[in-house]
C-alpha cells in the first residue's frame, strides 16, 4: 500500500503532512471496550466541557442507548449491544432456553427498535448473554476526507495530528458530511454548521487530557501518544485472546488501512458492524489524485483536441 | 456496583486486571454483570437463604479458617440453656411475644453472663442494668420487658474444641443444616451447579494466603430482614477469616456521598455523634444511669462516659459542669421510634406539625410516596431545601392526589417554604466514604442567587432563634441558649467556617490544644470533643482530611491521603490480620504484626489495637475497659473482644439470620411455617394495605416479583439529575424491564406502555423487553421479575410515574428501613387510568385479592 501512498492515502504522520515542522508526538485515543461499564460519563463530560446542546429526550428502546449515535450534538456516544454470545469464561446466569429469539427478533440487531419485540439481541445460543458497551468518537483519521474537502479551511490539522472544525469559520457548506467514511461529522440543524469531536484541542493546548478520558472511571478511554497507545493495545488484545476472548481485535489501529490508521482506535470484542462501525473504511478522497489525474488527462485531451482543432482551423484550412 | 458506583468500580476493574474473580449476585443482568466472571441471578428477597447455603457449605465441608475462628470469633462460646433456635420453634427464636411482636432477648445470652451490644439496640437492657428503674417498654422498640437481673460479673464459658452442643459453632451448624443446595435452588432459583461453583470460588480464595471481600449497596438493607442480610455476610466472612485483613471485609457502598458521615455524626433519631445511643425517656435517668445502662465493661465502649461528657462539653461548653450533670438533661429523650415512617404517621395523626426536608424528596424517594404526601398535607409548615422544585415542594398543587381528587389545593393548610440549596462545589466540607475515610472538599464557586449551604442555613437559623429567645427564663429554652454557637463566618453572605466545625468535632484538651486521639478523652469535663471517633482529624490544628499525598509517594495503605476514623486506621480490627502469636497469617497478606524487639505492633497500617499490648497479654481479674481485652481480642469494640457469629444482644429480630419471605411475596417460605419476619415493623393504614402472600387466596392477583433500583444516569429521587438536560437525555423517561417470556405471557410490547399495580397504587412505564431479565424456577413454578428504577416523578425535565407509589411501609425492626427491593405486583399492557379511575383500579385489585385491614399483618 505504501507504494501507492500519497498525501491523501497510506502511512503518514498527519501533522508533518499538515505542514508542522517539528510537531509534538501524535496524540490520540485508545478506547478499550472490554472494560467499558457503560456509565456514559464520557458523554456527559464531553457535553459539559464543550458546551454542546442537549439534543432531545428520546427513549429509543435500544438497550440503554438513548443517544443513538454520533452527531452534531453527540461527540462521544456509548453503544449498548445485548448479544446471545458468550464472553470468555463468563457465566451469565440467564435462563431463556424456551424463547425463540430468532422469532422474536427475526432481523437481529438490525431490526428498527420500534418494530422489535425485544431490545435488539443478536441471535445465538439460548442461555448465553453478553452485554457489550463501547464509547464511539471521531476517529481523527490520518487521512481525513472531511478536512480535504473543506473549502473554507474551517477544518484543519492540529500539531497533535488531530482534526478540528473551527466554528467561527465553518460556513455550513456541508461538503464534509458525506466525505466522512464513518458518518461522524454532522450538521447542526439550528445553525447549519458542522460539528464533531475536537479531541479537546483547547485542553490539549493547556497540557490537559480530553474531558472524556479524564472522566472515564475504568480507563476504557485512554489518551496519549498514539505510538504508545498502539503498543499497549496490542498487548491488551494478546492478553484477552489468551484468556479465551478470541473475538478481541483492534479496529482503526492499522496505519495501512483505508484511512491510514485512526488517531482514535478501538479494542472491540466482535465484528465492527456489531458496534455500527464500517468494516473497511476508506478515505473518500483516496482516489482524488487519480481522479485529478484523469481530470487532468481529460483536460489535456480536451485542450489538445481544442488545440488540434484550432491548429487544424489555423493550418488545416480547407484543402 | 458498576451501575451505582462507577467511580468506585474502577478498583474492582483493577483487581480484575490483577486476576481477581468477580461474582455478581443480582436478579438482573446489569452493567456490573456485564463485567463479572459469574452472574448469579437470584429471586429478590432470598439472599439470607443464598448466603445461608454458603455458610452451611462452609460448616459441613469444614472450609472455615479454624484457627481464626477459635481465637477471634465467639464460635467457642457456650450459650444459655434457655436458648431455643428456629429449628426448635419452627422458624422463630425463643422469647417471642406474638401479642406485642417483640422478642425478649434474655434467652439469647451467653451462659452465666450478660454482654452488652457494641451497637444497635443497647437500651434493651436498661431496666436490668439500672436497678429499680422502670423501663419504657416500647421505646424505639429496643426496650426489653420482664427482668431477670442477669449476672454481669461471671466469666464467659468457652469450648475451644467447638464440640459443646450449646457452643455457638454447634448452634450455627444446626441452625444452617437445612440450607442445602437443593433447598437454595428451590428458594432462590439458583441452579445447584452455579451455587456450588460460587461456594468453591469463595472458599478456595479465603484462608491464610488469600482473602475475599463482600461489597453490597444499600438495596441489601431495604428489606424487612435487612440487618440480617448484612449479618449473614458478616458470619460468612468471619468463618472464612476475611475480617480485619487486607482484601477482606463486608463493604457497604452508601447511597449518597457522605451517608457514612451522616451516621457517624448522625441525622438519625436514635444516635448521638460517634454511635453513642440517644437516651430513652426513663424516669429520673441521669448521666450515671445512662452510662451504667449503655456502656460495656470491657473494650473501648467501657469509656463511653469520657466520650459522652466530651460531647456534652462541645455542645454546652461552660454550662456543662459536674454540678449540672454536664447538661445531660438538655438532651431530648426518645419515647418510641421516631424514624421517618413513624413521623409520617404522626403527621397523619396531627402530632407532627412542622417538617424540614434538607435535600430529601420523600414524595418520590420514600416508601409509599402517597402516605408521604398525605402526611405533608396535614402539616402546619414545611421547609424544603433543595436545588430545584422537587415533587416534595409542589405536591400541594400538582401531585398525583390532586389529579385523582383525593386532595384539593384549597383545602390544604400546609404553609410550604422553598429555600434553594448550595451544591457541594459551592461550599467547604468533608465527605466520609464507606471506608470511613474523610476527604475535604474546598469551595470552587460562590452559590448563585439565594442558594445557601446547609451549614449556613443551620447556623443562621440557630442564631436567629437564639436571638428571639434571648433573656428567656423558661427552662425549656436553656438547651438552645446555652449552646456553644459561636462559629466564625466569612464573606459577604457570612458563611460559617466549616473548618471551625471540624475543629470542634476533633476537640481540644484543657490547654485548648487540638486532641490527637480518642484515648485522650476524659470523663471529668476537661476535654471537649464533638465526635469521639473523629478525634484526631484536626491533629496539630491541621485539617487532616484535606491531605492529598499521592499514592506513589507513600506505601500502599496510603495513610496520608485524607483521614480515616478511628485514629486514621484504614482497616478496622486489623489485629486479626496477624495470627494469635502476632505474626502475619502469610507474607502475602501481612498488614500489622507484633515486633517483639520493640515490644509493639508495627506494619503497613496503623494498628487498630493498643500498640503496646503483647499477643501474650492476659487481663488480670477484675480488669475493665481496654485493659480487659486480652492479646487475642481483635474486635476491640465488642464486649468480649470477638467477632460475633451469634449475637447475644443488640438485635430485635433474632441472634441469627433466618430466611423469611418479604412482606408481599408470591412465594411460600419453604423453610418454616413462619412466612415473614415475626417482628417486622408494619404500619397498617387504609393507604398502606398489604397483599396476600404464598398460598393465601388472592396472591395470584399480584403474581409477579417486583424490584426497584437505580440507574447510573440518575440519582436517587431525581432532585440532582432529572432537572439536568445532559443526564435526562441519557435516560429520558421511566421504563420497566421485563423478560421476553413475561412479555409474551402478559402481551407486553417492547417500547409500548405497561401499567404496574400493587395494593398501594398503579403506575405506568414504557417497556424495555430484554433477555437481561431472566425467568427463574422457584419451587417448581416459573417466576418472573418486574424491574422498575425509582428515580422518576412528575416534576423536572425528565418525568415519569414514581415507583414508590407502589411500595408499602413495612420496615426492618432494627434500622426502620423500608422494604422496597422485594415486593409483588401485577403488570398489564397499556397506560394507567387517569383521575379518579386510577384510584378505582387499585381498589378493584384490592377487592379481587380480598384485601382487608388484616391482610399481611399476621405475626
Amino acid at each position: 500500500m505504501a507504494t501507492n501512498s500519497h498525501a491523501l492515502y497510506g502511512e503518514a504522520d498527519p501533522a508533518t503532512l499538515g505542514g508542522y515542522d517539528e510537531p509534538p508526538p501524535r496524540m490520540g485515543f485508545f478506547t478499550d471496550t472490554s472494560v467499558c461499564i457503560g456509565c456514559k460519563a464520557c458523554e456527559v463530560a464531553c457535553k459539559e466541557w464543550n458546551a454542546i446542546p442537549e439534543d432531545g429526550l428520546v427513549f429509543t428502546g435500544m438497550s440503554y442507548d438513548n443517544s443513538e449515535g454520533l452527531g452534531a450534538d453527540t461527540w462521544r456516544h456509548v453503544a449498548f449491544i445485548e448479544q446471545r454470545k458468550p464472553l470468555a469464561m463468563q457465566d451469565p446466569g440467564v435462563q431463556h432456553e424456551d424463547v425463540d429469539v430468532l422469532a422474536l427478533a427475526s432481523q437481529g440487531s438490525g431490526t428498527p427498535p420500534e418494530q422489535a419485540r425485544i431490545t435488539p439481541t443478536t441471535p445465538g445460543e439460548p442461555g448465553q448473554m453478553r452485554w457489550l458497551m463501547a464509547s464511539d468518537v471521531c476517529k481523527h483519521c490520518t487521512h481525513a476526507a472531511c478536512l480535504d474537502v473543506c473549502p473554507t479551511g474551517s477544518l484543519f490539522r492540529t500539531e497533535f495530528g488531530t482534526v478540528v472544525v473551527q466554528e467561527d469559520i465553518c460556513n455550513g457548506c456541508g461538503y464534509c458530511i458525506p466525505a466522512c467514511p464513518y458518518g461522524v461529522i454532522d450538521q447542526r440543524q439550528e445553525d447549519g454548521r458542522a460539528w464533531k469531536c475536537t479531541l479537546c484541542y483547547d485542553r490539549l493546548s493547556g497540557g490537559m487530557e480530553p474531558a472524556c478520558a479524564k472522566a472515564c472511571p475504568t480507563d476504557s478511554i485512554q489518551f496519549g501518544p498514539l505510538d504508545e497507545l498502539r503498543e499497549r493495545a496490542r498487548g491488551r488484545v494478546d492478553q484477552l485472546v489468551e484468556a479465551g476472548e478470541t473475538g478481541a481485535r483492534l479496529y482503526g489501529e492499522d496505519p495501512h488501512d483505508g484511512v491510514g490508521g485512526d488517531g482514535a482506535f478501538f479494542l472491540l470484542m466482535d465484528e465492527p458492524e456489531v458496534y455500527g462501525f464500517p468494516p473497511d473504511p476508506v478515505v473518500t478522497t483516496r482516489d482524488l489524485p487519480a481522479m485529478w489525474r484523469c481530470v487532468g488527462a481529460a483536460a489535456l485531451t480536451l485542450a489538445a483536441t481544442a488545440a488540434a482543432s484550432f491548429a487544424g482551423a489555423m493550418f488545416g484550412r480547407r484543402p | 456496583m458498576a451501575e451505582c458506583h462507577p467511580v468506585g468500580f474502577q478498583w474492582v476493574m483493577e483487581a480484575k486486571a490483577r486476576g481477581a474473580t468477580l461474582i455478581h449476585v443480582d436478579p438482573r443482568f446489569t452493567r456490573t454483570s456485564a463485567l463479572a466472571d459469574i452472574h448469579v441471578p437470584l429471586r429478590v428477597g432470598s439472599d439470607i437463604a443464598f448466603i445461608g447455603g454458603i455458610i452451611n457449605h462452609v460448616l459441613q465441608n469444614e472450609k472455615y479458617f479454624r484457627e481464626y475462628l477459635v481465637t477471634y470469633t465467639n464460635a467457642p462460646t457456650v450459650l444459655t440453656e434457655d436458648y431455643a433456635d428456629t429449628e426448635d420453634l419452627d422458624g422463630v427464636f425463643s422469647g417471642l411475644d406474638p401479642e406485642s411482636r417483640i422478642y425478649d432477648f434474655h434467652t439469647w445470652q451467653y451462659e452465666g453472663t450478660e454482654v452488652q451490644a457494641a451497637s444497635g439496640k443497647r437500651d434493651k437492657e436498661y431496666s436490668d442494668r439500672v436497678q429499680g428503674s422502670s423501663g419504657v417498654r416500647q421505646a424505639g422498640r429496643g426496650e426489653a420487658h420482664g427482668s431477670g437481673g442477669a449476672e454481669v460479673t461471671a466469666q464467659i464459658t468457652n469450648d475451644e474444641t467447638l464440640e459443646h452442643p450449646r457452643c455457638v459453632f454447634q448452634v450455627l451448624k444446626r441452625h444452617y443444616a437445612r440450607y442445602t443446595p437443593e433447598v437454595i435452588e428451590e428458594i432462590c432459583g439458583v441452579p445447584q451447579e452455579t451455587f456450588l461453583r460460587v461456594c468453591e470460588l469463595l472458599t478456595s480464595n479465603s484462608g491464610r494466603d488469600r482473602t475475599s471481600a463482600f461489597v453490597y449497596s444499600v438495596g441489601w438493607t431495604q428489606h424487612t430482614v435487612g440487618v440480617q442480610y448484612i449479618r449473614s455476610a458478616a458470619i460468612l466472612q468471619s468463618l472464612l477469616g476475611n475480617i480485619g485483613r487486607p482484601g477482606g471485609g463486608v463493604l457497604a457502598l452508601r447511597g449518597h456521598a457522605s451517608i457514612q458521615g451522616s451516621t457517624d455524626i448522625p441525622t438519625l433519631f436514635n444516635l448521638l455523634p460517634g454511635y453513642i445511643p440517644m437516651p430513652h425517656a426513663h424516669s429520673n435517668e441521669d448521666l450515671d444511669a445512662f452510662i451504667t445502662a449503655e456502656a460495656t465493661r470491657k473494650g473501648y465502649w467501657a469509656e463511653m462516659r469520657a466520650y459522652m461528657v466530651s460531647l456534652l462539653k462541645a455542645w454546652w461548653g461552660s454550662a456543662a459542669t459536674p454540678e449540672t450533670d454536664f447538661c445531660f438533661d438538655y438532651l431530648p429523650r426518645l419515647t418510641g421510634s421516631h424514624s421517618t415512617y413513624e413521623t409520617v404517621q404522626s403527621q397523619l395523626d396531627g402530632e407532627c406539625k412542622g417538617y424540614f426536608l434538607m435535600g430529601e424528596n420523600p414524595a418520590v424517594g420514600s416508601a409509599n410516596a402517597k402516605m408521604q404526601r398525605l402526611g405533608m398535607a396535614n402539616l402546619d409548615w414545611l421547609v424544603v431545601r433543595d436545588f430545584s422544585l422537587t415533587e416534595s415542594a409542589t405536591w400541594w398543587k400538582d401531585g398525583p392526589e390532586i389529579a385523582t381528587g383525593e386532595l384539593h389545593t384549597e383545602d390544604i393548610g400546609t404553609e410550604v417554604f422553598f429555600l434553594p440549596a448550595a451544591a457541594h462545589t459551592e461550599k467547604d466540607g468533608s465527605f466520609t466514604n464507606t471506608q470511613r475515610l474523610l476527604q475535604w472538599h474546598h469551595q470552587a464557586v460562590e452559590p448563585a442567587g439565594d442558594a445557601r449551604s446547609d451549614l449556613w442555613f443551620t447556623y443562621h437559623l440557630g442564631r436567629r432563634i437564639r436571638h428571639k429567645l434571648a433573656g428567656s427564663i423558661d427552662e425549656r429554652d436553656f438547651p438552645i441558649l446555652d449552646l456553644t454557637w459561636d462559629y466564625p463566618t466569612k464573606g459577604e453572605i457570612d458563611e460559617p467556617e466549616a473548618e471551625s466545625v471540624l475543629a470542634e468535632i476533633n476537640g481540644w484538651g484543657a490547654d485548648g490544644n487540638p486532641l490527637t486521639n480518642y484515648e485522650q478523652l476524659n470523663a471529668d469535663g476537661s476535654t471537649v470533643c464533638g465526635c469521639w471517633i473523629y478525634c484526631g482529624v484536626y491533629t496539630d490544628g491541621v485539617n487532616q482530611a484535606a491531605r492529598r499525598k499521592p499514592q506513589v509517594q507513600q506505601n500502599w495503605v496510603a495513610t496520608e491521603w485524607g483521614w480515616a476514623w478511628p485514629a486514621n486506621r484504614r482497616i478496622l480490627y486489623n489485629r486479626a490480620s496477624a495470627d494469635p502469636e502476632g505474626n502475619p497469617w502469610s507474607e502475602r497478606k501481612a498488614l500489622i504484626w507484633w515486633d517483639a524487639e520493640k515490644a509493639q505492633w508495627s506494619g503497613h497500617d496503623i494498628p487498630d489495637y493498643d500498640k503496646s499490648k503483647s499477643p501474650h497479654y492476659r487481663p488480670p481479674d477484675g480488669a475493665q475497659g481496654a485493659e480487659a481485652l486480652s492479646g487475642l481480642d481483635p474486635f476491640i469494640m465488642q464486649a468480649d473482644g470477638k467477632a460475633w457469629l451469634f449475637v447475644p444482644a443488640g438485635l430485635t429480630d433474632g441472634p441469627l439470620p433466618t430466611h423469611y419471605e418479604p412482606q408481599d411475596s408470591p412465594v411460600s417460605n419453604l423453610l418454616y411455617t413462619q412466612q415473614r419476619n415475626p417482628v417486622r415493623q408494619i404500619q397498617p393504614h387504609p393507604n398502606n394495605r398489604y397483599q396476600p402472600s404464598g398460598e393465601d387466596p388472592g396472591t395470584e392477583v399480584y403474581p409477579y416479583v417486583l424490584t426497584s433500583y437505580r440507574l447510573t444516569e440518575h440519582h436517587t429521587a431525581g432532585g440532582m439529575s432529572r432537572w439536568l438536560p445532559y443526564l435526562s437525555e441519557l435516560q429520558p423517561e421511566l421504563f420497566c424491564e421485563v423478560s421476553p417470556e413475561l412479555a409474551a405471557e402478559r402481551n407486553l410490547e417492547h417500547l409500548g406502555w405497561a401499567t404496574v399495580v400493587t395494593a398501594r397504587g398503579a403506575i405506568e412505564a414504557r417497556l424495555l423487553v430484554t433477555e437481561r431479565m431472566t425467568p427463574m424456577t422457584i419451587q417448581g413454578r416459573r417466576t418472573h421479575h418486574v424491574g422498575i428504577p425509582y428515580h422518576w416523578g412528575p416534576n423536572g425535565y425528565s418525568t415519569g410515574d414514581s415507583f414508590n407509589d407502589l411500595s408499602s411501609i413495612s420496615l426492618d425492626p432494627n434500622s426502620h428501613i423500608q422494604e422496597v427491593k422485594a415486593l409483588s405486583c401485577d403488570i398489564r399492557p397499556g397506560r394507567r387510568p387517569v383521575g379518579a379511575d386510577r384510584a378505582r383500579l387499585v381498589h378493584e385489585y384490592q377487592q379481587r385479592a380480598g384485601i382487608t385491614e388484616r391482610t399481611g399483618t399476621e405475626v
